[in-house]
């Protein structure tokens, strides 16, 4: 009797132990921003928003996020389809070599591409003699997004090949389809959920990249200023709701993003 | 047409990820060994790579305890009614979405010196944004997920039959979980605390908002680098650089190797 008594008043305490964990660590800072944000009321948010230095940064970081994404699909349906339907040697390296972005921390990612492009490199140099500049200008940030959010893409294309029918792409040969035709009629569909929905997950990782563009970027107000940087800098310069209010925005697009993929993948799975 | 795709797909992985990587490789050398041990083995080096060290464990003892018992309860526990389950489960992959440097922000906003909360547990002598406690909450924030999104598919695989198997022959709660269930998560487990240590050691964004980075107290390696980079100091910054892409290198090594054992 008492070992049960005992036993139940553990489980008890781990119950509402990892409960409480659960709601302080994640559930509270959530709720507590959006709170930050509305605290002086919609106007006051809207004013933040409409602040010139603040949209700017927004407008800027989903074009050049929108770039990096474009990239990223294209890089990784090739990269996705080579390394599941080829065999050849080196493949198993390149596959792991995938998620070498996600492994480094994006410090050192910004430092890499700081050395990588920088005015004393070799590609630095290059574009100087064409009379371009990388560092501190869009190309860099574009760069480090597409770095950083390398492994999204093909980590969700593959899968779907795996999956894919080898027989469908027999039909459409044998039915005399081209090699093109079948790709773009059989394979390309098969992989399309692949593609969106690992484009939008690296879309949403793109806006919110901050350690790798911090470094990279010039930060210059209105020009080469991202949206994460900016919050950083309205936090610096202690105006809590300012950045407040530009992270609830951020946050709300990536909220919406991450519930997309999940209905999507959701749906898939559950077919 | 082959011969072609594979060859851009060399190209695209040597130019995207092998060339930063071999950059920062070399890249410590500038100025021989003694260039790079000297940007090692200055004192704030070596207090931040300490600091970052004591955050990892701290963060991993943290996060392995509660992440496993949370996959527990929302893969078996009845207590829990299935809706609850599911907005806990969609709750939990939260902190992915979550910006960095929001991260950090939410911690300012709830605990920092300026509000209610932080000026309550200041007075009572306990410092948490620009202090350490700031920075592991931020850090447990970040990779709260991680152990959580190993271990879950692999209850749900292997079902509760065993489990309950064993409960009816008596066992207790304890025996049944290191007898049945723990040799089944184990590698999960592992790999779940392998992705937790990465991030915790390249965490960068939200440290550097709670931390405040300052030097000697709460500075760790990532804002360390980040320092040194905006004083144009680049080769210390490779240094310290070089040692943490080569623990995450180790890392992700470990876990490919981890897991082609297990599947063969």
């Amino acid at each position: 009797m008492t070992n049960m008594l005992q036993n139940r008043w553990w489980s008890w305490g781990f119950r509402s132990a990892v409960l409480l964990y659960f709601v302080l660590l994640i559930v509270f800072p959530i709720v507590g921003i959006y709170g930050q944000s509305l605290s002086n009321g919609w106007s006051a948010l809207v004013a933040n928003l409409t602040e010139p230095i603040a949209w700017k940064a927004v407008i800027l970081t989903a074009k050049l996020a929108l770039v990096a994404t474009v990239v990223n699909a294209l890089i990784g349906t090739m990269a996705g389809w080579v390394l599941i339907r080829y065999r050849f040697p080196g493949r198993s390296l390149l596959n792991s070599m995938v998620d070498l972005p996600f492994a480094l921390p994006t410090a050192v990612v910004g430092l890499m591409m700081l050395l990588l492009l920088g005015p004393r490199s070799e590609i630095g140099k290059w574009a100087d003699s064409l009379g371009y500049t990388i560092l501190f200008h869009e190309p860099a940030i574009v760069v480090a997004m597409v770095f950083v959010t390398f492994p999204f893409v093909i980590r969700a294309v593959q899968p779907l090949l795996e999956e894919l029918d080898a027989s469908e792409e027999e039909a459409a040969y044998t039915l005399g389809a081209s090699k093109a035709k079948t790709f773009f009629r059989v394979i390309l569909p098969a992989m399309a959920p692949g593609i969106v929905s690992g484009s939008m997950l690296a879309f949403s990782r793109a806006l919110a990249e901050f350690g790798a563009v911090v470094l990279v970027a010039g930060n210059i107000p209105g020009r080469t200023l991202v949206a994460s940087v900016y919050i950083f800098g309205q936090i610096e310069s202690d105006n809590p709701a300012g950045a407040a209010a530009v992270s609830v925005l951020l946050l709300t697009f990536s909220f919406i993003v991450l519930w997309i993929v999940n209905v999507v993948q959701t749906r898939r799975t559950g077919r | 047409m082959k011969a072609l795709w594979i060859t851009l797909t060399f190209i695209v992985f040597a130019v995207l990820l092998g060339a930063p990587v071999v950059r920062i490789a070399y890249g410590a050398w500038d100025e021989g060994w003694s260039g790079f041990s000297e940007g090692l083995t200055r004192p704030e080096a070596v207090h931040a790579l300490m600091m970052t060290g004591l955050i990892v464990v701290i963060v991993t003892l943290i996060n392995g305890l509660f992440g496993v018992m949370l996959a527990l309860y929302l893969v078996r526990a009845k207590w829990l009614g299935p809706q609850v389950k599911r907005i806990m489960n969609s709750i939990v992959d939260l902190p992915f979405a979550v910006s960095p440097v929001i991260g950090g922000l939410m911690i300012v906003l709830l605990l920092g010196p300026d509000t209610a909360l932080g000026s309550l547990l200041d007075q009572a002598g306990v410092k948490i944004v620009y202090a350490l406690p700031g920075m592991v909450i931020a850090t447990l924030f970040v990779t709260f997920p991680l152990i959580i999104r190993e271990v879950m598919p692999v209850l749900q695989e292997i079902g509760d039959q065993q489990e309950e198997a064993a409960h009816l022959l008596g066992a207790y709660g304890w025996t049944t979980f290191w007898r049945v269930t723990w040799p089944s998560i184990r590698w999960s487990v592992v790999y779940g605390v392998v992705l937790t240590v990465a991030r915790t050691l390249g965490e960068f964004g939200a440290v550097l908002v709670v931390s405040g980075n300052i030097l000697f107290k709460t500075q760790t390696a990532t804002t360390l680098v980040y320092e040194d980079v905006e004083n144009f100091n680049l080769t210390a910054a490779n240094a310290v650089a070089l040692v943490l892409a080569a623990c995450s290198v180790g890392l992700l090594l470990f876990m490919e190797w981890a897991k082609s054992r297990r599947a063969s």
